[in-house]
C-alpha cells in the first residue's frame, strides 16, 4: 500500500510551490497512490549490488574554456519579466509583514 | 491540393536544387495547406508565415545568384513548440509560458536557420511534453488526419499530424519516452529518436534531461535521415552532446539493406497486450525481413518489466526540478493573489494556475521520489533499473544487430478514452521507453493498417548507442519491402481530409 | 531584537566544551562564471552580465568552466585533501527568488576534494590542526535589494528587486570537520582559520580573497557539551560573518549565549542565526525543519569530473609554499623577534609587509607603519585594514621619505592620513603641501639665533652641559618651522652654536 497521505501530498505541493485546494489534495492523493503503488514494484527489481545510471551515455570531463562570451543586454534580460524596476526583476516581499 | 505538398523532402530537395520549383512556391504551398486544414487538425500553435516566406525568398535570390547553398536550403519545416525561437512565441503547450518570446534560439533552430530552411511554425504538444495524445496541451488537442476523432499521439502530436496532413514535409520532434515514435506509429509517419547526445538539447525546454532527445519527423526514412544530418552534431552548449560525428544518415538510408542482418524480436514486447491487428502486421514484417535475407532471432530483456516504473520515477523527479524555474520572476505567467502576498504565495498561485493537472501530478510525484527518506527506494532504485536495462540490451545486441517490436500496443485511441486513467495512458509507452532509459537510438516507421480499425500501426527498430546509421539502413530496406507489397506509400492509404467539419 | 542573556565567558568554559565547525565560501576570480561565458563581475549595471543560463531561461544548459575546476583542485591540494577520482555535480532544490533555476548547481555526495587538514596558529602561539571534511564547487546566487519599509532590510520590505549578475559566479565551499579542544581559544581559532584560508587562496591566485567584498564568506557552527559528554550538542549556524573580527566575536557570543541557556536547563534550537556587527549579537533566523528537504540528485545536464593523475600532479607542482613554511622563511628574512612577528601574523599583515618590503621599504619600517599607525587608523575608523585605501607601494614610499630624512615621523603620519583621504601618493602629497623638512642649515641657524635671543640664558646652560635646557629652544625652532624640520639636526646645530 502507498504511504501517500493527504498531509504528505500537501507537504510535497508546498515543497514544489504549488498552491492546492483541499479537493485537489484529495484527488491527487487518490491518483498518485495508484501510480505510486504501480512504480513501487521497482524495489523488487534491484536486489544485490547494482550501480546506478544517472547518464545514459557515459562521458566525463566536458569543460568550457574560461573565455568571456557576449551577454544579453539588460533590456533583453528583462524582456520576459512580469515586472521590473531599476534594471532589476521585481518580486513581491519575501517575508510576511510581522 | 497543390501536388508539391505530397512530395517527399528528398524529392523537393531535388526540385529546389535543379530550380524546377522555388522555395517560395514550396513554402507558399504548405502555408496554403496550413490555412486550409490547420483549423481542423490544429497541428500548429503559431504559424510564422511572413518569416518563412522571407527566408524562402532570400534562398531563391541566393540560388539565382549562383551561391552554393546548404543541402536542405529552401525546404520548409515545422518545429515543435518546446524549442526556443526568437521570432515566435514558445509555449511548450503550457499556459505558464503563454506569449513568451525567448531571448535566444535553440541550437537546432539555429542550425535550421543556417541551412536556410523556412520555419513554417510551432507545433502543438502535451504540456511540457507530458502526455501521449496532445490532450494535455493547454491550447487544445491536435487531431489525427486518419480520423479526427482520434489522437495523433503525444507528446509530439502537432509535428506528427502536420507531416501526416501534408502541412509540412518535415518536422522537429522531441522524445523523452516515445514522444516522436508513438505519434509516428498512430499517424503512419516516420519518427526517429537519435542516440542520446547526437542532437543538442540546448534550447529544448527540458522535461527529463537524461531522457530527452530531439529528432526528425517525416513521411519517409530517407527524409528523416536528411533532417538528422542537418540537426545532429556536437554543441559545446550541451555538455552531454556527443563529441564525435555518427556519420551520414542519408548515405545509410540510401544503402537500404537487411540481407545478413540479425533481427532480434524482443520477447517482452510481443504477444499479450498488443492489439491483434498490430501484432499481425508486425509478424508479417518479420516474414518480409526473413524473406529478404535477414535472420530473425528472439532476445530476452527481462528487466523491461520494470522500465515503465523506472521511467515514471526518473521522469517526474527530473521534471520536478526542471520545471521549478517557472516561478513568475524572470519570464512567463504571474498570478498575484489578493492582499499583500509574499513571493512564496505569488509563486504557488502562479504555478497552480499555470500548470495543468498532468504536470502538477508529475511534479508532485517527482518531488516525492526525490524527497528524503524515499530517494533510495524510488529514484535510487530507478537509476539501478536503468543499469539492468542497459545490461539486457547489451546482451541482446550480442545476438542481434537490430531489435524490433511494435512501436505501440494499439492504434490511435479516441479522445477522452484514457484521459482519466494515467496508468493506462502510461502503458502506451511500454515499447518506446527502454530506448530513452538506455540512451540508444529508436526509429518508428509505418507498418500497415490494423485489420480491426483500418488505422496505422507502427514498427520500432532499436540499435546500440551511436549506431543510428544501422537503423536508417535497415528501416529504409523494410520501408522499400513494404512499398513493394503495398504498391504505394503508407500515406497513400490515408483518407482524404475533410476540413471545415 | 531582545538581547539574549549571556554567561560569563570563563564560567561558560568551565562548564562546557566548545565544538566549532566552519564553512567558508571562496569566490573564484575566473574571467567567466561557473557554468556560462558571462563575465565574473557583479559590480556592473544590474542584469548586464547575464545570459539565458544565468537567468535560468527555459531550454538553457550549463557548461563547466575548466579554470574553476582547476582552481578548486588547487584549493583542495593546498588543504591537503584527496582529489576525487570522480566528482559529480548535483542539484540542490529550493525556491528563492535570487536562485534563477530554483535549484543550485552544487556538489553533494561526490565533492571534488575531501579529507584534508590545515595547521592554524592562534595568537598565543599554539597550533591547532583543523580537519577539512570536503571542498566542493558550486554557483553563487543573485543579489536581492529590499525596497520600502525598514531601510533596506528584508523584514518589512514592500517588495524586492533581483540582479542576477552574481548568479553563477563560481564558489568553492570548504567545510571543516568538528573542531574540538580549542577551549577558550575557539573564537581566535575560528578567525585564524579563516585568515589561513584567505592566505592560501590568495597565494594560489584563485581568489581576490577580500572579505569586505564578499570574496571570502564564513558560516560558523557552534555547539557546546558538558565536559565528559560524548554526544555533540545541538549546533547553531551563524551565517555570513564577514570579517575576521566578527567571526571571533560571533563565536564568543554564541558560546556565552548557549552556555546561559544550557546552564538554566534550556535547550538549543538548531537554527541559522544572523550576526549583527552593530549590536555585537546574533539573532535567530530560520529554524531547520522538514522544509529543508533539498532533494539532491545528480545533475543530469553535466557529466562527471574525473581529473587525471597528470592534471592533479601538474597543479600540485605549481602550488606555492604552504603558509607555515612561508612564515618561517619571512621571519628569518626580516629578522623579527618572535613577539614582533607574532603581532604581525595575528594582525594578518604578512602580505602587506611582504609587499611593502618588496617595494623597497626596510622590514622594521614596514612593520612599524602597518602594525602602528595604519592599524590605529583602521581601529579608529572601525574598518578592516584591507578596507583602507592605502597600498603597499604607498607605505614603502612613505617609509623611504622618512628614512631619507625628507620628512619626519610626525609629518609622515600626516601624509598617511592624506593618502587615506585619497589625496594622492605620499610624494605627491609632500610636494603639494610643501611638507618637506627644512634642510637648509642657514634657515635653521637663523631660527636658532632668534630663539636664543629670546631665551639668552639657555646658551650658557648648554655650555655647562645641562642639555635639558635645549628643549625649549628646539621646541621654539620647530614651531617656527611649522614642524617641518628634523629635530635631531636642530639639536646638532644648537650644540655647534653653543660651542662657538
Amino acid at each position: 500500500m502507498s504511504e501517500l497521505t493527504p498531509d504528505l501530498v500537501r507537504h510535497l505541493a508546498s515543497l514544489a510551490r504549488i498552491q492546492v485546494t483541499d479537493a485537489e489534495v484529495d484527488r491527487l492523493t487518490e491518483q498518485l497512490a495508484v501510480i505510486v503503488d504501480a512504480v513501487a514494484t521497482i524495489n523488487k527489481a534491484v536486489e544485490g549490488d547494482v550501480p546506478a545510471t544517472s547518464h545514459p551515455i557515459p562521458m566525463a570531463n566536458v569543460f568550457r574554456e574560461d573565455v568571456v562570451e557576449p551577454s544579453l543586454t539588460q533590456t533583453e534580460a528583462l524582456s520576459g519579466a512580469a515586472d521590473s524596476d531599476q534594471g532589476r526583476f521585481r518580486v513581491a516581499a519575501i517575508l510576511d509583514e510581522e | 491540393m497543390n501536388e508539391l505538398i505530397r512530395k517527399s523532402a528528398a524529392e523537393l530537395v531535388e526540385l529546389l536544387g535543379s530550380k524546377q520549383v522555388s522555395s517560395v512556391e514550396v513554402t507558399k504551398a504548405h502555408l496554403d495547406r496550413i490555412t486550409e486544414v490547420n483549423p481542423t487538425i490544429h497541428s500548429y500553435l503559431h504559424v510564422t508565415d511572413e518569416a518563412a516566406l522571407s527566408v524562402a525568398a532570400d534562398i531563391d535570390r541566393r540560388r539565382a545568384a549562383g551561391e552554393s547553398l546548404s543541402p536542405l536550403a529552401g525546404l520548409p519545416i515545422a518545429v515543435k513548440d518546446n524549442l526556443t525561437t526568437t521570432d515566435a512565441p514558445t509555449t511548450a503547450g503550457s499556459k505558464i509560458l503563454e506569449g513568451w518570446v525567448p531571448q535566444y534560439d535553440a541550437t537546432v533552430v539555429r542550425r535550421l536557420r543556417e541551412q536556410g530552411m523556412p520555419i513554417l511554425g510551432k507545433t502543438n504538444l502535451d504540456e511540457f511534453a507530458m502526455g501521449s495524445s496532445t490532450e494535455f496541451s493547454a491550447y487544445g488537442p491536435s487531431k489525427n488526419p486518419w480520423d479526427i476523432e482520434r489522437i495523433p499521439g503525444g507528446s509530439g502530436g502537432g509535428s506528427s499530424s502536420a507531416v501526416a496532413a501534408f502541412t509540412a514535409p518535415l518536422a522537429i520532434g522531441s522524445d523523452t519516452g516515445g514522444s516522436i515514435r508513438f505519434p509516428a506509429a498512430v499517424t503512419g509517419t516516420v519518427g526517429h529518436k537519435p542516440t542520446y547526445g547526437a542532437v543538442s538539447r540546448y534550447g529544448l525546454i527540458a522535461l527529463a534531461s537524461s531522457l530527452d532527445q530531439i529528432g526528425p519527423v517525416s513521411r519517409s526514412v530517407l527524409d528523416a535521415a536528411l533532417l538528422q544530418d542537418v540537426i545532429a552534431g556536437h554543441d559545446p552548449h550541451d555538455s552531454t552532446s556527443l563529441p564525435e560525428s555518427l556519420g551520414s544518415m542519408a548515405d545509410a538510408a540510401r544503402r537500404a539493406s537487411v540481407a545478413g542482418k540479425r533481427i532480434g524480436v524482443i520477447k517482452q514486447l510481443t504477444g499479450a497486450g498488443f492489439q491483434p491487428g498490430v501484432q499481425a502486421r508486425f509478424d508479417e514484417s518479420l516474414a518480409l525481413l526473413a524473406k529478404a535475407g535477414a535472420e530473425i532471432v528472439e532476445v530476452d530483456c527481462p528487466s523491461f518489466e520494470y522500465a515503465i516504473a523506472a521511467y515514471y520515477l526518473i521522469l517526474p523527479a527530473e521534471a520536478s526540478s526542471n520545471l521549478a524555474k517557472f516561478d513568475s520572476v524572470r519570464f512567463g505567467l504571474r498570478i498575484t493573489p489578493e492582499g499583500n502576498p509574499t513571493i512564496e504565495r505569488v509563486m504557488a498561485a502562479t504555478r497552480e494556475a499555470g500548470f495543468g493537472p498532468e504536470v502538477k501530478r508529475r511534479i508532485i510525484l517527482g518531488t516525492y521520489a526525490l524527497s528524503s527518506g524515499y530517494y533510495d527506494a524510488y529514484y535510487g532504485s530507478a537509476q539501478k533499473v536503468r543499469t539492468l536495462i542497459q545490461r539486457d540490451l547489451a546482451a541482446a545486441f550480442e545476438k542481434a544487430d537490430v531489435l524490433v517490436s511494435p512501436t505501440a500496443p494499439t492504434t490511435a485511441f479516441k479522445f477522452g478514452e484514457k484521459l482519466e486513467d494515467p496508468l493506462a495512458m502510461y502503458l502506451n509507452d511500454i515499447a518506446t521507453i527502454p530506448a530513452n532509459l538506455a540512451g540508444i537510438p529508436g526509429m518508428a516507421i509505418p507498418n500497415g493498417l490494423a485489420d480491426e480499425d483500418g488505422l496505422p500501426s507502427g514498427i520500432q527498430l532499436l540499435a546500440p548507442a551511436r549506431e543510428d546509421a544501422r537503423l536508417y539502413e535497415v528501416a529504409a530496406a523494410l520501408e522499400a519491402l513494404h512499398e513493394g507489397v503495398w504498391g504505394k506509400r503508407m500515406m497513400d492509404f490515408a483518407p482524404e481530409l475533410k476540413v471545415g467539419a | 531584537m531582545a538581547k539574549a542573556e549571556l554567561m560569563n565567558y570563563e564560567k561558560a568554559l568551565e562548564q562546557f566544551e566548545v565544538v566549532i565547525g566552519l564553512e567558508v565560501h571562496v569566490e573564484l576570480n575566473t574571467n567567466t562564471k561557473m557554468f556560462c561565458g558571462c563575465r565574473n563581475d557583479f559590480g556592473d549595471e544590474p542584469n548586464t552580465n547575464v545570459c539565458p543560463i544565468c537567468i535560468g531561461l527555459p531550454g538553457s544548459l550549463p557548461a563547466v568552466n575548466k579554470r574553476a575546476v582547476e582552481s578548486s583542485i588547487a584549493i583542495g591540494l593546498a588543504l591537503g585533501c584527496s582529489i576525487a577520482p570522480t566528482g559529480r555535480f548535483a542539484r540542490k532544490n529550493y525556491f528563492y527568488p535570487d536562485l534563477a533555476k530554483n535549484f543550485q548547481t552544487s556538489q553533494y555526495d561526490e565533492p571534488i576534494a575531501f579529507e584534508g587538514s590545515l595547521d592554524v596558529e592562534v595568537p598565543s602561539g599554539k597550533v591547532f590542526t583543523v580537519g577539512i571534511e570536503r571542498a566542493h564547487m558550486e554557483e553563487d546566487a543573485g543579489k536581492l535589494t529590499h525596497i520600502g519599509g525598514n531601510t533596506g532590510r528584508i523584514h518589512g520590505a514592500e517588495y524586492s528587486l533581483v540582479d542576477y549578475n552574481r548568479a553563477g559566479v563560481p564558489l568553492v565551499e570548504i567545510v571543516t570537520k568538528p573542531v574540538l579542544g580549542a577551549g577558550a581559544e575557539a573564537p581566535e581559532l575560528a578567525a585564524a582559520y579563516v585568515r589561513s584560508i584567505r592566505e592560501i587562496v590568495k597565494a594560489l591566485g584563485v581568489s581576490d580573497a577580500r572579505m569586505e567584498r564578499g570574496n571570502v564568506r564564513c558560516d560558523a557552527n557552534v555547539s557546546l557539551r558538558p565536559h565528559g559528554q560524548e554526544k555533540l550538542g545541538t549546533r547553531t549556524e551563524t551565517k555570513n560573518v564577514n570579517s575576521l573580527r566578527s567571526i571571533e566575536r560571533a563565536v564568543r557570543y554564541e558560546i556565552q549565549r548557549q552556555a546561559h541557556i544550557l546552564a538554566n536547563g534550556g535547550t538549543i534550537t538548531q537554527e541559522t542565526r544572523h550576526w549583527h556587527e552593530d549590536k555585537g549579537a546574533t539573532s535567530a533566523g530560520r529554524p531547520k525543519s522538514d522544509a529543508d528537504d533539498y532533494r539532491y540528485f545528480p545533475e543530469p545536464d553535466l557529466v562527471p569530473v574525473q581529473p587525471s593523475h597528470e592534471l592533479i600532479e601538474s597543479i600540485r607542482a605549481t602550488l606555492p609554499e604552504n603558509p607555515a613554511d612561508r612564515r618561517k622563511r619571512l621571519q628569518a628574512e626580516w629578522a623579527f623577534a618572535d613577539l614582533e612577528f607574532r603581532d604581525v601574523v595575528n594582525a594578518g599583515l604578512l602580505d602587506q609587509i611582504e609587499e611593502t618590503v618588496a617595494a623597497g621599504a626596510k622590514p622594521q619600517a614596514a612593520r612599524k607603519w602597518w602594525t602602528g599607525e595604519i592599524a590605529r587608523l583602521a581601529n579608529t575608523e572601525d574598518k578592516e585594514i584591507e578596507a583602507l585605501s592605502v597600498s603597499a607601494a604607498d607605505v614603502a614610499e612613505l617609509a623611504q621619505l622618512v628614512e631619507s630624512g625628507k620628512i619626519n615621523d610626525r609629518i609622515g603620519r600626516e601624509v598617511l592620513a592624506a593618502v587615506l583621504a585619497g589625496e594622492g601618493t605620499p610624494s605627491a602629497i609632500v610636494a603639494a603641501k610643501g611638507l618637506e623638512v627644512v634642510s637648509d642649515d642657514g634657515a635653521l641657524l637663523a631660527a636658532i639665533d632668534e630663539a636664543l635671543a629670546a631665551q639668552p640664558d639657555v646658551i650658557e646652560a648648554i655650555r655647562e652641559g645641562r642639555m635639558q635646557a635645549a628643549g625649549a629652544v628646539i621646541g621654539a625652532v620647530m614651531k617656527a618651522m611649522k614642524g617641518q624640520a628634523d629635530a635631531a639636526r636642530v639639536r646638532e646645530l644648537l650644540v655647534q652654536r653653543a660651542s662657538e
